[in-house]
Order: structure tokens, then sequence, then C-alpha cells
């Protein structure tokens, strides 16, 4: 039989596992190429599409942050965190429309400065949506997940797909959060600066920017700093704290930390607890950027988060905040210069030719087999 | 789905036919029948109510000022649900029951399309106040069905109309956004999109986005790059609200613009604010017809009539005028009357074109100081 050499490279491809590899080569060369032609085109325009896409990533990466976390102690993929983002965007909303919460700082002490009033009063918002989805997490986990500690992992799942639709469908009650399209009200008044060659100026409602300019809203600037300072504040407790000792070692060997007299089942449900207050925080900051809350809200984002999770590494903090700001960048670049309607398809697809060479992710390590 | 309809509708005419021998009283002499199938009951009924209200106000004028062809008219209201087997029920037993060669219902496209079917078969004109889509007068082959008429637009009348407002304006070019999934979307979209570049103006920019979709942030940039006139978005207010207030934070200056999607209680004004959508009917409308219709519907009701009481009211008018035109109670005759009909409505002048469909002017509503006015009124 005379095999001609290409069919011949090509077994040896897949023979070597070169398959992925190449994949992987061919898209970052393509995506590499994309960006130049992009960025000759039309530099600010390119520029302006790379914040479209930090701000999404940041909001996704909290919320991958709390899959990681439950998934890297527990070993379970949380479904229902999700909908704990949602819960925390409308306890926001109910605190902000309901309770005006946001502006306890000016009725206390009518003296303060008004963007300093605004800055504390969002802050007790988020503060409170965060609490409000912790406690939520700590009951789910008590009545859904505690009893199924020992079961097989796949009841576990299934038990958390479940969760999932009974917080849905009991939040699209009408005399819980009713199954409407609710505009949310921002604590906060947008502000969009325009940067330029030229220096900064703030962009008057209904103006056009000045030519060449980058805009740049202050919530942008909220979400990015918000998130940065809790994954900070999440990799000191883990690394730094007793607690975070504790979950780690949970993570490691769940029978020999018991043994070492620790508390496995409120490590357990802190970190549950700990998760959700991202996932909280991350839903107030999602609705403060897309302005509009209802039910189901927290599938498609939790969902892209959980994808960022695993492109990252599942298990590992760093990867999930790498994981999401690579998905963010995927989903707005391929919105701006390829299709949007394929952008999901081409984000998740990035998601596959990462796994194909690396089954772990980027920053994941191979799982341990226990005993 | 339609096929779905189909097949059940038969098997339900098929079970009425063979259950319903008993015989029937004959129709009351001196007297016209004419059957208002509304969705009183289920997921609108305040469409139903709406649509039932106007159209038996209708009915009550044309009675006080002596009926038509000298016979009062008799009104037989049925609850349709807005879905298709309570539909095809209701329009059953008006049929065969109470021997009614008229019917205005239903308002749900879904209902209206199986009634439709039985309607056709058994030669009974049925309009139709408000069901936008196609395949309410259309065969499946794409024939007109004979008997069946719409008071309302359908949906890429809309689209028509909004380019031919845009040109009017003075806006040159658009950029069109539009969610693939959704045919109400699409259908405005395409038609704006011909349109508006047969007026002379240019598109300079389409975007398909997924109903899914919040982060509409790449494609609004490229909106504001593009500096169109117009950003036409023709989708319900929900995705509205998050595109309008995402487009002020990208520096988009176009003038947003779409259609009855827009029009709801929980469109957010601010963020809206300067735009314009299309609309059947404004009860701002100047016109006299308007404001005399809207005063006696005050009177009796003691609310401002809706878009689905007026198109209910007309659909009522419509039929009345075409039996006296026609002169004989008899549906031919009423169906070919009807077919070359031209009204002076309440929702405008309307005559029929080969698909059954009104031709008729639309209201512009413009979203200005967080209130929704009526702007001007566009005939096609």
């Amino acid at each position: 039989m005379n095999t001609s050499p290409i069919v011949l490279l090509i077994q040896k491809i897949i023979k070597k596992g070169w398959l992925g590899k190449t994949f992987l080569a061919l898209i970052t060369l393509l995506a590499i190429w994309q960006i130049i032609v992009a960025l000759q085109a039309n530099p600010s325009l390119f520029l302006q599409q790379v914040i479209n896409g930090l701000q999404l990533g940041f909001v996704y990466a909290l919320i991958a942050l709390g899959y990681t976390m439950v998934y890297g102690i527990v070993r379970l993929i949380n479904f229902a965190h999700g909908d704990v983002f949602m819960f925390g965007a409308f306890v926001s909303f109910y605190s902000i429309t309901r309770f005006q919460l946001h502006t306890w700082p000016q009725w206390l002490f009518p003296s303060i400065p008004h963007g300093l009033g605004l800055i504390i009063g969002a802050i007790t918002v988020m503060a409170i949506s965060m609490i409000a989805c912790a406690l939520l997490a700590i009951v789910v986990e008590r009545i859904a997940y505690k009893p199924l500690r020992s079961a097989p992992r796949i009841s576990a799942l299934i038990t958390a797909i479940g969760i999932s639709f009974f917080l849905e469908y009991f939040a699209a009650l009408n005399f819980v959060f009713s199954p409407n399209f609710i505009t949310y009200k921002r604590p906060v008044e947008v502000v969009t600066w325009a940067i330029g060659l030229n220096g900064i100026t703030t962009l008057g409602n209904g103006k056009a920017p000045p030519d060449g300019t980058i805009l740049f809203s202050n919530i942008a600037l909220i979400i990015i700093l918000t998130s940065v300072l809790l994954m900070f504040g999440l990799q000191f407790i883990v690394k730094k704290t007793r607690i975070g000792k504790a979950m780690r070692s949970v993570a490691y060997d769940k029978q020999t930390a018991r043994l070492m007299g620790i508390n496995t089942d409120a490590i357990i449900s802190t970190t549950f607890a700990i998760g959700a207050a991202l996932a909280g925080a991350a839903g107030m900051l999602y609705a403060i950027a897309f302005p509009q809350i209802f039910f189901w809200m927290g599938i498609i984002p939790g969902l892209k988060s959980f994808v960022a999770a695993v492109l990252g590494g599942i298990g590992s903090i760093p990867g999930a905040f790498i994981g999401a700001l690579i998905m963010g960048q995927a989903e707005v670049l391929s919105a701006a210069y390829i299709s949007t309607p394929l952008r999901d398809a081409i984000a998740f697809s990035i998601l596959i030719v990462v796994l194909l060479v690396r089954p772990t992710g980027i920053f994941g390590e191979p799982e341990r087999e226990k005993a | 789905m339609k096929r779905v309809f189909s097949v059940f509708s038969f098997l339900v005419i098929a079970s009425m036919m063979l259950a319903a021998c008993a015989p029937a009283a004959p129709a009351g002499a001196g007297t016209i029948k004419v059957a208002i199938l509304a969705p009183l009951s289920g997921p609108v009924p305040t469409f139903g109510v709406s649509t039932r209200d106007g159209a038996l106000m209708a009915i009550e004028e044309w009675n006080a000022k002596g009926g038509v062809l000298g016979q009062q008219i008799e009104a037989i209201v049925a609850d349709s649900q807005c879905t298709a087997d309570p539909a095809v029920n209701a329009a059953n037993k008006v049929i065969d029951q109470d021997k009614v060669h008229y019917i205005i219902g239903e308002v749900c496209s879904s209902a209206s399309i199986p009634v439709s079917e039985i309607a056709e078969q058994k030669g009974v004109v049925q309009i139709s106040p408000t069901s936008t889509n196609p395949t309410v007068t259309l065969n499946p082959d794409g024939s007109t069905k004979k008997y069946i008429f719409r008071a309302c637009f359908i949906d890429p009348f809309q689209g028509l109309v909004m380019a031919k407002f845009a040109l009017g304006q003075g806006k040159k070019t658009a950029f069109i956004m539009f969610d693939k999934g959704n045919d109400y979307v699409l259908g405005l979209a395409e038609a704006f999109e011909a349109a508006f570049t047969a007026g002379g103006g240019s598109i300079v920019g389409k975007e398909a986005y997924t109903g899914q979709d919040t982060d509409f942030s790449s494609i609004l940039t490229k909106v504001a790059d593009s500096k169109a006139d117009v950003l036409f978005i023709p989708d319900y207010y929900n995705i509205i609200n998050l595109v309008a207030t995402q487009a002020k934070e990208r520096g988009v200056t176009s003038t947003l613009m779409g259609g009855d999607g827009w029009d709801s209680s929980d469109l957010d004004l601010a963020a809206a604010e300067g735009g314009f959508f299309s609309n059947h009917y404004s009860a701002e409308d100047t016109r006299t017809i308007v404001q005399d219709f809207v005063s006696r519907y005050e009177a009796k009701y003691g609310s401002k009539p809706d878009a689905l009481a007026t198109l209910g009211y007309d659909a009522a008018n419509l039929l009345l005028a075409a039996i006296e035109k026609a002169g004989k109670d008899d549906p031919a005759l009423v169906k070919d009357a009807l077919a070359s009909l031209s009204y002076d409505a309440v929702s405008g002048t309307i005559t029929f074109d080969a698909q059954h469909n009104p031709i008729k002017s639309a209201a512009i509503m413009q979203v200005k100081d967080g209130k929704v006015t009526f702007a001007e009124s566009i005939a096609p």
C-alpha cells in the first residue's frame, strides 16, 4: 500500500496527540492576525472593545471564583451558583428601591460630601446582598448538599441542578420577585470619560465623544476595582488565615483534616458562604452594568463563568480570574470582529481547544487519586 | 406547530360533527347575528375585555342608527382564551349552534389561525382585530383565505412606516440591530431596510444579537463609530431598556427607532428619551374621528380606549359597513364587499390589499420629557 506523505503526517499528528496543539497554534495565530488587522484599521475602536471585554470579564471573574472555590473543596459543581447571583442582584435592587439603603449616609450625616455618601451607601448595599447570599448558600448547603456528602458525586450534582431550578421558579412567583423584567435602579449616576491624547473630558449626556478617544465609565471602574479588591481579599483569606488553612487542608484530604480536629462541615459551609457572597457582589455589579434584572438572569452568566473557571483550571483562584478575563475578551472581540450571534460558540470553542491541550485547564493541576 | 393545530382542529371538527347533531333553533328573524370571540379568561384577559368592549360599542351605535339592512344586530360573545382549543370550540359553537355568519376575533394569532381554518371551510366571514401573524389570512400554499380579514397592519408594515418617517425627518444613514431568532423583529428590520434604501437612505451597519444577550457593548461601540443618524431596533421593551441605557454610555447619538414592541408601561422612558416607535393608534391623535371615539368610549366605559379597543371597534364597523355595502345577509357577498371596501376607521382609512391586510396609516409615538406622546400619523 502506498500512502501519501500527507496521510502519513496526519496519522503521526493524531498518534502523537498533536491535534489539539495544532488547533491551538492555528487559532492563536489567527487571533493574533485578526488583532493586528483590527488595531491597524482603527486603534481606538479596538481598545474600546477591549475595555468592553474587561468590564464583562471582571464580573465573570467574581462568579467564577465561587465555582472554583466550592469545586476545589467539595468537588461539587454548584449549578445553583448562577441563581445565587440573581438573588444578589434582587436583594440589592430591593435595598435600593424599597429601603433606600444607599442614601443612609446622607440621612445620618447631611453634611457628608455627596460623592463620598454615595460610595459608602453603595458599599453598604453591596455588603447587604453579599451577606444575604451567604446566608442563602448556607441554608441551601445544610438542606440539600450536606445530607448527600457521602452519596455518589452525581447525586449532589443533580441536586444542584434541582436547587437551581427551584431558586429560579421560586423567584419567579408573583409574591417573591415576580416573573417580569425589572429595570434596575443604579445607586450611582453614570459618568463617562472620553480619554484621548489631548487629555480626559467628561462626556455630556447624548453628546458624541471627540474622535479618537476611548470611553471609560465610572461603572467599569467600579467593577474592576471591586473585583480586584475582592479577589485579593479572597486570596488573603485562603492563604493567610486559619480558616483558609483549614479550607486548604479539607481540599487536600477531608478524612485526615477531620482527624486533625478540623470541623469540616463548618469549613464547607464557610466555603459556600464566601463563594455566594462573591456571587452576590457580582450580581449587583452586573445589574449596575446591564440594568435589568429578571428571575433567570443568572443562567447565562453562571454558565459562562463556570466555563471560565474550567478554562482557568477549576479549583485554582488565579485560574478562575484569568479564565474569566479570557472569556470576556473572547466574547466581546468575537462579537466585534467576527459575528455577534456566533460569539458564544466562539467563546465555548476556545474552552474545547484549551481542554484538548490541557485537560486540567490553564492553571489546573492534575487531580490526585485519593484512597 | 401550525400542522399540529390544523390536525387538532380537524379532529375537533370531526368530533363536533358527530356529536352535535341536535337540530339548532332557526336564526331569529329580523336580526343579524355577529359573534365576538375574545380571550376573556386565560393569559391576556385585559386584551379580551378591551376588544369586546370596542366591538360591542360599534354594534350598539349601529343599532341606535337603525341597524344594518333594516335589521338589528345581535352580538354573541364567546370566551376563546387566546388558546387554540377553546377558540376552536367557541367558533364551532357560534357557527353550528348560534348560526352566525360573521365572526369578530380572535385577538391572538395562535387562536385566530385555527378559527380561520374553520371559518374558511364553513364560509363564515372572520375579521380579526389584532392578530398580526401573516398566516391568519394566508393558506399554507401562500394563497389568500377568501373569508378571513384583519383590522390591524401586519408586522413588516411597521418597518415600512418607520423608514418613511425616518426619511421624512431628514435622516440619511441608519444602523439596524435585530434579534436573529425573533420573526417579529426580523420582519420589521427587513421591511425597514428595504424601504429605507429604496427611499434614498443608506444602511451603514447591521448587527444581529440573540434574545438572551444583556451585553450590547460591542455592537453599540460600532454604532457610535458609524455615527448613523438612526439606530433602528424593533424589539420588545425589555431589550430596548438594556440597549438604550448602554447606548447613552457608549456615546451613541443616533435617534432610536422601533415598532409597537416598545409600547409598554415598563419601557424605561429615561433611557429611551428621544426615541420614536410606530403604533396602531394613539388616543392623542387630533383627527376628529379619533377624538369623537375617545370621548364616546370614555363616557361609556370610564377609561381611555387602548389599541385593542380601537381595533375591536374598527373591526366591527368594517364588518357592518361591508354587510350594508353587500346589501344582503350573505357571507359570500359580504366577503367580496369587504375586500373592495374603503372605510374611514378610527385607526386610519382602511382598504384591504390582496392578502386581506389593511392598508392604513400608523401612529408614530415619541418618547419625550419622560412621556410617550403622539408625534404624527404616517400613511403608507
